[in-house]
């Protein structure tokens, strides 16, 4: 991370706290927490494949289509997933590869970088169409030990491609998973996920999940509000992948376009070492 | 742990200037804000006429003007909506535009949007914005079969590229009718709200020319060839995909060599001299699905000109006479592997036939050869040993065409005459006369089709019935 990014972004940042409730709401007041020691962040700057530091890749289809009957096999070849002209591209493509009839990628950070606690996000344009299931999201780092959904699941974002101008900011755990996930929806007004950039990002502080998109706050999740343990007190590691059909956003149809990309600008986190916790 | 209260600001920037609005923050200045010429108003009907607006029936056409009226019952918001009484079958068909007299600047929107509900769920044939008669309808738009259901929903038109909308008199046309007994007529549709408005959602373009298919036409110097199929598709925030018909003028079309063919705003290419090139088109930027490759040798002599006097005569296809029907000559038929185009030489249309499997020429309506006794054609081939099949179609009583899909040949009431034209002279028109005999000698009063066979490339004029 060089200074100059650094600078940017404290400036961002403020201008972005500045911003936080101004647009087009009534009056409101709202408590927020500043992450502002910036942590790790991927510009996606050197073309090629990611930097292999921060991400790692799940390969193949998971079981069950990675628990949601999704209908890519993930790979890593430069098909699927590439570093070019200063954006991270996680492709999704109609083929026939190992058995399935679409390809796509997942990156994660697991064994590399987990952290509690911090602001999260992520500059993304998404794709479109019926059956695109992209998301940014986060797993307990400990899920090797206490399997999903104990070890807990937050998504910053999740976005299905019918319903181009509304986001889903989730977290899941133990006696609140799938289905019953404490979930909200937000939509943009006027405007769409796929058309251009939109920062994504979680503010994650011991007592709650803040929920942001761009400069707007849209939801909080305290622990009053999940229907089991707080699972949120532990190191988590990030995910980004473009699956295609499965459960929650259903099969592509004639419409939907391939190849398509899910574009990343960066991804960046945050801490606030008044919490800090490794 | 620092925590602070933000007390929410909200700024609202109301510039009237009786030209632009702008609220919130969803919009800002550029610096380079140009003051359009003409209002940019986008409301045609909230409750009432919106200014400058007039109701213009297509009287001329057979549409019924007393089908218009104002409601102030059923009406989605406000006071009032529009009201359509859509005749039953026979009896005439809703068709209207209304224009403004005090043009309008529309190229700040991204869609004309409305309410619209019926007294029974329906289709509306055609309904969109863009006519003006002074322009040729130059920006016309048009959603085809857009079903309506009996409960009060928004319909979003978009519009495939606002850039030039400038100076627009066009806000909103419609036309529905019963299109035959089994059709819908008879009921009562309702606009309201009906506004250009900017979304902000309508997204992902996916412009298309001859409906997004590569089309090669053999063709010849000095003929022109319409672009066809001309479409933008949106997607929508509902994940829908809308498909319009665009006006051609909404493209920029492009030729790959200008000394074979050249294309005006008006999608019309006109072939100029030997040799190939292929014709694309961009919409507001972004490229046309779908190209035509024109393969043009010298200039096509016309066929002789007809002499037989009308009275004795009923035309399928000929500018020499009053055609007694239209024709669809892009049947669509399964298998098929025919590319048929209309071509004008000099005034004088012909069928251009390439890469022939089989097809058909489908007529409007049928039509009643009982008092005729042959069929005229003139056909035009460029290769030796080229043959075409004819096969001259009774549909019988029911007026439908009954086939045996494993061979093609007519069942239940229809009957069929086949000829096959030999001794086709390449360069040359050669006319054949063909009888009205055989198994059609006594059914011949709803001929329906002429199905063709053989080839591959061959050039169809003067089709017509005739008594000698």
């Amino acid at each position: 991370m060089n200074k100059e990014n650094m600078k940017k972004l404290k400036i961002s940042l403020t201008v972005l706290l500045a911003l936080l409730f101004m647009c087009c709401a009534t009056e409101d007041e709202q408590r927020v927490v500043n992450f502002t020691q910036l942590v790790i962040a991927d510009e996606f700057n050197t073309d090629g494949a990611p930097n292999s530091n921060i991400w790692g890749f799940d390969i193949g289809t998971g079981e069950n289509g990675w628990g949601n009957n999704e209908l890519q096999y993930y790979t890593d070849r430069t098909e699927n997933v590439k570093v070019e002209n200063g954006v991270l591209l996680i492709t999704a493509q109609r083929e026939d590869f190992e058995g399935s009839a679409f390809t796509s990628a997942r990156l994660l950070t697991k064994d590399r970088f987990e952290q509690a606690f911090g602001r999260f996000e992520a500059r993304i344009r998404l794709p479109f169409g019926q059956g695109m299931w992209p998301a940014f999201w986060m797993l307990g780092a400990d899920i090797d030990e206490n399997p999903w959904p104990a070890a807990g699941e937050i998504d910053i974002m999740e976005y299905r491609g019918q319903n181009p101008s509304v986001l889903i900011g989730s977290v899941h755990g133990p006696g609140y998973s799938g289905g019953n996930a404490i979930s909200k929806e937000f939509e943009l007004l006027n405007d769409r996920f796929d058309t251009s950039f939109h920062v994504f990002g979680v503010e994650w502080s011991p007592d709650a999940v803040n929920f942001y998109v761009d400069n707007i706050l849209y939801n909080q999740i305290t622990r009053e509000d999940v229907t089991g343990p707080w699972v949120f007190d532990k190191p988590f590691f990030i995910l980004m992948n473009l699956a295609v059909g499965g459960t929650f956003v259903g099969s592509p149809n004639d419409e939907t376009v391939f190849p398509q990309s899910m574009l990343v600008d960066y991804v960046r986190v945050y801490e606030n070492t008044n919490f800090r916790q490794n | 742990m620092k925590n602070k209260k933000y007390i929410n600001l909200r700024f609202t920037f109301l510039l009237t200037l009786g030209l632009v609005i702008f609220s919130g923050c969803e919009r800002e200045f550029s610096d380079d804000v140009e003051f359009a010429e003409f209002p940019p108003n986008g409301n045609v009907f909230i409750d009432a006429f919106s200014a400058g607006l007039n109701y213009f029936p297509f009287v001329d056409a057979g549409a019924d003007p007393e089908a218009f009226s104002v409601e102030t019952d059923e009406v989605f918001a406000g006071d009032a909506a529009m009201r359509f009484d859509v005749p039953s079958f026979g009896t005439g068909f809703v068709g209207a535009t209304f224009n403004t007299t005090a043009k309008r600047d529309l190229s700040g929107f991204d869609a004309l949007t409305f309410y619209a509900k019926a007294s029974q769920s329906a289709d509306i044939n055609e309904i969109g914005f863009g006519i003006d008669g002074s322009t040729g309808n130059k920006y016309r738009v048009a959603t085809q079969n857009l079903q309506v259901s009996t409960r009060w929903q928004k319909y979003i038109i978009p519009i495939p590229d606002a850039t030039p909308l400038t100076n627009e008199v066009g806000l909103f046309w419609l036309a529905e009718g019963a299109e035959n007994a089994d059709d819908e007529g008879g009921y009562v549709l309702f606009f309201d709200e009906i506004q250009f408005e900017k979304l902000g959602t309508i997204a992902q373009p996916s412009p298309a020319i001859f409906s997004g298919e590569d089309i090669t036409q053999q063709t010849f110097t000095g003929s022109t060839v319409m672009v066809t199929g001309l479409t933008q598709t949106f997607n929508l925030s509902s994940g829908e995909n809308v498909t319009v018909l665009a006006a051609p003028s909404y493209f920029n079309f492009e030729s790959s060599n200008t000394d074979v063919a050249i294309v005006n705003e008006l999608g019309e290419v006109s072939v100029i001299g030997e040799g190939t090139t292929e014709i694309t088109a961009l919409l507001g930027g972004v490229l046309a699905e779908g190209s035509l490759t024109i393969d043009a040798s010298g200039g096509l002599q016309s066929a002789p000109t007809p002499t037989r006097p009308q009275v004795d005569v009923k035309s399928i296809f000929s500018n020499a006479y009053v055609n007694e029907t239209e024709i669809n000559i892009a049947p669509g038929f399964g298998g098929s592997t025919t590319e048929a185009s209309i071509s004008s030489a000099n005034g004088d249309d012909v069928i251009i036939y390439a890469n022939n499997n089989f097809t058909g020429i489908i007529y409007g309506n049928t039509v009643d050869a009982t008092e005729l006794n042959f069929m005229h054609v003139d056909i035009y081939v460029q290769d030796p040993g080229v043959e075409v099949g004819i096969q001259i179609r009774d549909f019988g009583a029911n007026q439908v065409v009954n086939t045996d899909e494993t061979n093609g040949n007519p069942i239940e009431d229809d009957k069929d005459k086949r000829f096959t034209a030999t001794g086709l002279i390449p360069g040359q028109w050669v006319s054949f006369e063909i009888p009205l005999d055989g198994d059609i000698a006594t059914q011949k009063n709803n001929l329906g089709s002429i199905i063709l066979t053989g080839g591959p490339n061959f050039i169809l004029d003067n089709i017509y019935f005739y008594r000698e």
